[in-house]
């Protein structure tokens, strides 16, 4: 007890733990929504990995929460290619080059259940895309895994579309947001890297 | 130009052999007609057990209780031959089965590929070890002279004219490939040696042995030089194994599964391609067959893991019924591209383009499911968008929604709160008139949704799209 230790060779010896040792650093992918990103904590996407976005009804903003960053995605220089897989209605283009999302980069796939999931996987994994969204109806989390892990091997955005319902189940998703419609609010579930943020953020538009 | 000739003397009964699960057995290939039936080929078991080519059935069974007897069949030994020319492609692009049981692939060209012509010849001949064919090689400066000389020789190379019109002196008149009939009649003038033939004058035996046999004694010299029909590789690959008695367990599927898989991988490396999806079909007795599609993450082609990827695959699959046939069938043969990486590519090892990726979507979705999206400028929703990509025109900045339904359908919500609007849209007399109301319109769950009517009604909304 007599003995005073300097607390720098403590910290060399590397025998402490402290709780967290790196902050992870800052996303490159920032969501286009300023109160999003400020609630995030690596202050937009997480990269190369899978989001979840839990909807629970048709139309309550889920393009709108991402065209800023496929608009994005898509004017850059060398520009990978926006897969939509198995989309529930068809893009409508006036509205997405409005929105200002080149076109000639989004390319849609259509697939039936059972192949939703694979060909989001190819999608991921090849690396030939930026960002891919899909529409999977069945997913458990063993299949969201395996999307988490193409992400990750194809460093690129994964979006998982899934209904509110699904909130409950457990997911490897980095993020994962909840779509209200009533108020227009996003709720942040879970994020890698940090707590969630306790209050609902608004989102109205 | 040097043409390698290889020749299959056992081709028909190789080809059964190398798919037989008992090859140490006697075994022998019989053709002729049911009264007369004679064995055509014997392994070397069964000329251990004292079968002889030649032999009538009757005699063969009469000296040995047990072999097996396959019939000869002249599409299989056609099949094999095709197969055997298209794993030759992968040596010269040069390559004609013209000859039958024997191959001609030019390969001078090749020499700076796969080194000079020894190492070639070896690992050809390991290659056909390893396929399980016996061979002779021989290589000429023409393809006429090496044909006869690998009648003769066996690992003969010869690359200059003064050897070669040696060989050829020594060649006896019986093996030059000359008609019988001008063989025999040469050798009852004495002649025993094609250097004797040669050192006629031309044009006196032209008359006696006639203008063909002149003209394939020119070929042999190389004087005359005939065309060839080169061998096209197609671009499907499909083979078979039909198995003389039912096979119930998968477990002996195995061993001929690894011969369709170490074939596709030979045939995949001769056109330097790979194979993404193929198609395993089990027929049987009696009844439909089965049918075991597999598919690849990406395009291979090493007949290792092929195989590796189709016993996983065939193991848990449950047959109905005892198989009699087993064919592997690979229609879409993507280009092989090896994982290789720049120093400084900073890209997953995985990466492929988009239009690979995009072809494997297709490959297996369906022609129709990838397109991409543009705008046209139309104010009919239904025609605002097109599949393919064009000139994109300006279109004025309107409320449309993200999502459009590609049926309107009746929007049934009694509390709708209309957000903007009227918007009239009316066009398109000349092909398919519409004339509608549309509005923004908040239901009752929050949705906003877009919605027309006719114009001046108050009815019901159909819905048409989503602002999601």
């Amino acid at each position: 007890m007599g003995q005073l230790v300097a607390i720098d060779s403590l910290l060399d010896a590397r025998r402490i733990w402290r709780g967290r040792p790196h902050a992870r650093p800052p996303s490159q992918q920032p969501t286009g929504w300023a109160t999003l990103d400020d609630a995030l904590p690596q202050g937009g996407w997480p990269e190369s990995s899978l989001s979840e976005l839990l909807l629970p009804l048709d139309g309550v903003g889920e393009l709108r929460l991402l065209w800023p960053t496929l608009a994005r995605l898509s004017q850059a220089h060398d520009a990978g290619m926006i897969a939509l897989v198995a989309p529930p209605y068809l893009p409508f283009a006036t509205a997405w080059a409005n929105a200002g999302v080149h076109m000639r980069q989004v390319q849609v796939i259509h697939a039936d259940a059972r192949d939703v999931l694979w060909a989001t996987e190819q999608c991921l994994r090849s690396a030939a895309c930026a960002a891919v969204l899909c529409w999977p109806l069945q997913a458990d989390d063993r299949a969201l895994r395996r999307l988490h892990l193409a992400a990750e091997t194809g460093q690129c955005l994964g979006f998982a579309m899934r209904p509110a319902s699904a909130a409950g189940n457990p997911s490897p998703a980095a993020l994962r947001i909840a779509i209200d419609a009533q108020p227009a609010q996003l709720r942040v579930l879970k994020c890698r890297g940090g707590n969630p943020p306790a209050l609902p953020i608004p989102f109205a538009g | 130009m040097l043409w390698a000739c290889i020749l299959l003397p056992q081709l028909a009964l190789d080809g059964v052999v190398r798919r037989h699960a008992t090859p140490d057995e006697p075994l022998a290939l019989i053709a002729g007609p049911v009264q007369r039936r004679v064995l055509r080929s014997v392994n070397e078991a069964g000329k251990a057990a004292g079968l002889r080519a030649g032999q009538p059935l009757s005699v063969a069974q009469a000296i040995c209780a047990r072999f097996d007897a396959v019939q000869y069949d002249a599409a299989d030994v056609d099949r094999w031959h095709d197969f055997l020319a298209a794993w030759a492609y992968r040596y010269g692009s040069l390559v004609s089965r013209e000859f039958p049981a024997a191959l001609l692939i030019e390969v001078e060209a090749s020499f700076r590929l796969f080194g000079p012509w020894p190492r070639l010849e070896a690992q050809m001949r390991e290659d056909l070890r390893e396929l399980g064919f016996r061979h002779r090689i021989v290589l000429a400066p023409h393809p006429w002279a090496a044909r006869v000389l690998a009648g003769v020789y066996d690992g003969l190379a010869i690359t200059a004219a003064h050897p070669l019109q040696q060989a050829l002196d020594q060649l006896p008149v019986a093996r030059s490939g000359l008609p019988a009939d001008v063989a025999s009649s040469l050798g009852r003038m004495g002649l025993r040696h094609l250097r004797q033939v040669f050192a006629l004058p031309r044009a006196a035996l032209g008359r006696r042995i006639g203008e063909q046999a002149l003209d394939h004694l020119d070929r042999l010299r190389g004087a005359l030089a005939t065309p060839l029909h080169y061998f096209q590789p197609s671009d499907a690959f499909e083979s078979r194994i039909e198995f003389n008695y039912e096979v119930s367990s998968s477990q002996s599927l195995l061993f001929p599964l690894r011969r369709l898989t170490s074939d596709l991988g030979a045939y995949l490396a001769g056109r330097d391609g790979g194979v993404q999806r193929f198609l395993l079909r089990f027929s049987h007795e009696r009844g439909a067959a089965t049918e075991l599609p597999i598919g690849l993450l990406a395009a291979e082609r090493d007949p290792a893991m092929l195989f590796e990827v189709a016993r996983s695959r065939l193991e848990q699959l449950q047959l109905p019924a005892p198989v009699r046939m087993m064919e592997l069938l690979a229609h879409h043969l993507p280009p092989f591209v090896p994982a290789g990486r720049d120093l400084f590519d900073t890209r997953p090892q995985q990466a492929m383009p988009w239009e690979q990726l995009r072809e494997r979507l297709r490959a297996r979705l369906g022609d129709e499911a990838v397109h991409g999206l543009a705008v046209r400028a139309d104010h009919r929703p239904e025609r605002a968008w097109q599949t393919s990509e064009a000139n994109v025109d300006a279109m004025p900045r309107l409320p449309r929604p993200g999502w459009l339904l590609a049926q309107p359908i009746p929007l049934r919500d009694t509390h709708l709160r209309i957000l903007a609007g009227p918007e009239r849209i009316e066009s398109g007399w000349w092909d398919g008139d519409i004339r509608r109301d549309y509005y923004v319109v908040e239901t009752s769950q929050g949705q906003r949704a877009w919605a027309f009517r006719p114009p001046g009604e108050q009815g019901d909304f159909m819905l048409h799209g989503w602002f999601a």
